[in-house]
């Protein structure tokens, strides 16, 4: 619920801030908000009289075509595979395809600190437990981008949450408790309200 | 050897020469130039597949593992030459065959659909000269520094393509439909949340920079362009769009491109780039001698155009207003101009900018103390320059904070 109530504050303000933005390009939109995406963008309507209902450029893409390339995960847990992890299986995928870069135990290493109580690490500055399957798995080991099996992933993302006190070490990480995964940075997120004019912000 | 090497070879040749004892004799004392080093007296290189930029000209990005920077202090000009627009990325630059390539649009669209090179070079397309830069575009502490170390993070250049709302009609919006995610086909696979609204007013999606095709470095063969937003919002190498009524909370977003401000609080979505100004002649490395000096630089804006561009020459306590040159384009980098006559005893020089919501660049104390944060994401500041008598010029660190009329 809580998350709902950001998430609709989240898209309120950024469709409120960039609807004042104006352009001199080939045509502008003076008062963009849902309502009006809405009357504009459905495919019969027409932006520009002399522009057909559609150019027909492009095909279709099949279900095989999108799910080739569709793997992002969202906070409420759309796009999560089926699965699970559990951090002393992650420990040991860690120390072979992670530690070179991240340190023994999450911090110490060449890269970014992904364990510790203070700084930018998982426990401190990641707002959902959800992007970190997704940035895992999107883009991780470096040297091997993309390379870790779903499970793999789960394991790591289990290893990561425990080493940073989210979740019990002995807790099982699943496709359905992983957006539930109580992230104590997210009290401290604020949506950007810097709007021009002459305040310093 | 060919015979364009076999000139270049000549050419080098009389560079040596024109560096030995005898040569520096001749010169020194006036007299005329030999046989050889003048160009009248020898046939010149004849036309070229490619040009070549002058091999007196040293034009360089200073690199490091994940960024290059603009020379901003050796440009003259407002568009940056493509080899020398900076880069960021995060997985490395991918080789992409354009026979091969496509954007796939899907989600909360009424038809899903993909399309080839070809296809997006079919749509209605537009120009526009606007510039990019890293939200993480300050460095400071050090008074060697260049402005090319400060904030070459930043270039301007033209780009061409499609507007992203010709897609979006394409495929049409189902009415829940108000973030879209924009992914890279580059190893970090990268990936931003844009609310649709960007995406509806000026989003681009770019095949060609400054007349040609797309460098590798910039996102060829295609990338999506968002005029005025932080650089990495405008995901290079782009493969796929997802419409959907949610942001994605992905990594760059969350962990990264969010910085912290007052009370222990992170701001996040903060994609504009507020207005900034920089001097880029007199800086560090430059030595300068007194009399006339024209003070030269470039301003921009994220959200509009540049309205006024300020400079001292004392430190902060007066302010002039510098001549802009035309045309003043919206969220570009805008050349400005300075006429002054130095006496030659040392001074702090300084720029700042104005744009048309009335935003005004703040001194960096101003910065600092409205975040409660000594640097970041975003910061902006006034970059004033320290002239020394013996002509040198440095970065200066302490900056009053003094206001104008303006302000007032």
């Amino acid at each position: 619920m809580y998350r709902n109530i950001f998430l609709f504050i989240v898209s309120f303000i950024l469709l409120g801030c960039s609807s004042s933005i104006k352009t001199g390009d080939i045509r502008s939109y003076d008062t963009i908000d849902i309502g009006r995406v809405k009357e504009i963008l459905l495919p019969q309507q027409a932006l520009d009289s002399s522009w057909p209902e559609s150019f027909g450029f492009g095909r279709s893409a099949s279900k095989a075509d999108i799910e080739r390339w569709d793997i992002d995960v969202m906070p409420d847990g759309r796009g999560l595979p089926k699965g699970k992890g559990v951090a002393v299986a992650g420990r040991s995928i860690y120390l072979v395809k992670c530690a070179s870069c991240h340190g023994q135990d999450g911090s110490g290493g060449t890269y970014d600190v992904l364990v510790s109580k203070k700084g930018k690490s998982i426990g401190t500055y990641w707002p959902y437990a959800t992007t970190l399957f997704d940035y895992i798995r999107r883009t991780m080991p470096f040297n091997m981008p993309g390379s870790l099996k779903d499970e793999e992933v789960y394991h790591l993302t289990a290893y990561l949450l425990a080493a940073n006190g989210l979740i019990d070490s002995v807790d099982v990480i699943t496709q359905k408790n992983l957006p539930s995964v109580k992230m104590p940075a997210l009290a401290n997120f604020v949506i950007d309200d810097r709007k021009g004019g002459p305040e310093i912000k | 050897m060919t015979r364009r090497q076999l000139i270049g070879r000549v050419a080098a040749l009389g560079l040596v020469l024109s560096q030995n004892p005898y040569g520096r004799t001749t010169q020194a004392g006036g007299l005329p130039l030999t046989e050889l080093d003048d160009p009248t007296k020898k046939l010149g290189v004849f036309p070229g597949k490619i040009g070549t930029r002058s091999t007196f000209e040293k034009l360089e990005k200073t690199t490091s593992q994940t960024s290059s920077r603009s020379p901003l202090q050796d440009f003259h000009g407002t568009i940056t030459p493509s080899d020398l627009h900076f880069e960021r990325h995060h997985g490395g630059v991918p080789v992409i065959d354009p026979e091969r390539y496509e954007l796939i649009i899907h989600g909360m669209v009424e038809k899903p659909m993909k399309f080839s090179l070809h296809d997006l070079k079919r749509f209605p397309s537009v120009s526009r000269i606007s510039f990019l830069e890293c939200s993480g575009n300050y460095r400071g502490g050090n008074e060697k520094l260049t402005p090319q170390q400060i904030c070459g993070l930043t270039s301007q250049s033209e780009w061409t393509g499609i507007m992203l709302s010709t897609l979006f009609r394409e495929v049409g919006l189902k009415p829940k439909a108000s973030w879209f995610l924009a992914e890279g086909g580059d190893a970090a696979v990268m990936t931003r949340s844009i609310p649709i609204s960007k995406g509806l007013d000026d989003a681009m999606i770019v095949y060609a920079q400054n007349g040609e095709a797309v460098r590798p470095e910039q996102g060829y063969p295609a990338r999506l362009f968002l005029p005025g937003w932080e650089g990495n919002t405008s995901v290079k190498w782009i493969r796929r769009i997802e419409v959907s009524d949610a942001p994605f909370m992905t990594r760059e977003e969350t962990s990264k491109y969010t910085e912290r401000v007052k009370d222990g609080k992170i701001r996040q979505f903060s994609v504009v780039m507020d207005a900034r100004s920089i001097i880029t002649f007199p800086t560090y490395p430059q030595v300068v001698e007194r009399g006339w000096i024209e003070i030269r630089g470039i301003a921009w804006s994220g959200r509009g155009r540049v309205t006024l561009v300020e400079i001292s020459v004392d430190n902060g306590k007066n302010w002039y207003p510098a001549r802009l040159q035309e045309p003043v384009l919206n969220k570009a980098h805008t050349g400005f101009r300075f006429l002054w006559q130095w006496d030659g005893r040392e001074t702090v020089i300084m720029s700042r900018v104005y744009d048309d919501t009335g935003y005004r660049q703040p001194f960096l104390k101003e910065l600092q103390d409205a975040r409660a944060s000594r640097g970041g994401y975003h910061f902006n500041p006034v970059t004033p320059w320290r002239l020394k008598p013996d002509g040198s010029v440095v970065l200066a660190d302490a900056v009053p904070r003094i206001r104008s009329n303006r302000d007032k």
